[in-house]
């Protein structure tokens, strides 16, 4: 579907997302009126409002990609991100929260990809917000039912004997994607391992970059 | 989504489903959503609701808001029925506000800049 600004609409069908200088909508509105309520009421302060988007704003898949290349680079710790990725990151100086984080790692023989059938849990705490497409209908609906072809949609195309494994998320556990180390990187230092992990490769729809 | 099988699996739980092509589309988040979001850790760091209870008004909202409303527009009216009920603030409060803050500006920017 080609994009039609002119009625709002996005290739999805859904629309545009407004911003700060379009018309006020009814649920912007809400926004201000909430926000402004729960300021007044003395149960929040402009000033933690603030602070929590800053905080939210500063967790990106480069934290994430930190953690895999820690992992790739030092035995130890990928031991202990294997058994508890919450501690293990929460050791590397992340704040992850109280969810319960699990590492799942991706080999020659097995790939792991992650979705929330149910809504939209991801590892908010480490990676940032989720992509629209993880919020998807599509996404949400098709990742257990034909993880390859969405794969495909992604440009990953896997051998037929690579087994696939998708993990479904809930509001208290999310998983991370250790994307298998390409070849070639075996004299690179962690900072520069990091720059092979995207997003999407934490996520298993992509695969971590060549060097 | 109507399941012969099992007419209790409600519309969330969407796993399985035949659909379209993943959506390749992007956006920024602008700050009315970054607020959004920043109210519901907020709201459920207070004690006023928990993780549950936001997807607990979101999956009851029904398969037409999912269509319909974005993500945030969603959230920011599962937070208020989450605040509502926890006793944040009464339903009047919330009309005298929004009310009053309709009449700030046209535009978002106007309306949150005159608080």
């Amino acid at each position: 579907m080609p994009h039609d600004h002119h009625n709002h609409l996005s290739p999805s069908g859904h629309p545009y997302r407004a911003d700060n200088d379009t018309d006020l909508s009814y649920w912007q509105t809400m926004e201000i009126a909430v926000r402004e309520l729960l300021i007044e009421k003395g149960i929040t302060t402009a000033q933690d409002v603030a602070n929590q988007i800053e905080t939210m704003d500063s967790r990106t898949p480069a934290n994430g990609a930190q953690v895999v290349a820690h992992a790739w680079s030092d035995p130890v710790f990928h031991a202990e991100l294997m058994r508890d990725a919450s501690a293990a990151t929460r050791e590397m100086g992340f704040d992850i929260g109280p969810l319960r984080l699990i590492a799942v790692e991706n080999t020659p023989q097995v790939h792991n990809m992650i979705v929330c059938t149910l809504c939209s849990c991801y590892p908010r705490n480490l990676l940032g917000l989720p992509p629209d497409w993880y919020k998807s209908r599509a996404y949400r609906s098709r990742t257990v039912r034909e993880p390859r072809t969405v794969l495909s949609e992604f440009g990953v195309t896997l051998p037929d004997a690579t087994t696939v494994r998708v993990h479904d998320s809930t509001a208290d556990m999310r998983y991370i994607v250790i994307p298998n180390r390409p070849e070639g990187t075996d004299n690179m230092s962690q900072s520069d391992l990091a720059k092979l992990v995207t997003r999407d490769s934490m996520i298993g729809t992509g695969l971590a970059k060549r060097p | 989504m109507s399941d012969t099988f099992n007419p209790a699996r409600r519309w969330h739980d969407m796993g399985g489903d035949l659909a379209g092509p993943i959506p390749t589309d992007q956006h920024d988040f602008s700050l009315w959503e970054k607020r959004v979001d920043a109210l519901m850790i907020i709201g459920a760091a207070k004690g006023f609701f928990t993780v549950d209870g936001l997807r607990r008004v979101l999956e009851d909202m029904g398969e037409d808001a999912f269509e319909n409303m974005t993500y945030y527009e969603r959230w920011i009216a599962s937070i208020n029925q989450n605040l509502i009920e926890g006793g944040a603030y009464t339903t009047a409060e919330l009309a005298e506000k929004m009310a009053e803050v309709a009449k700030r500006g046209a535009t978002y920017g106007d309306a949150a800049s005159a608080s």
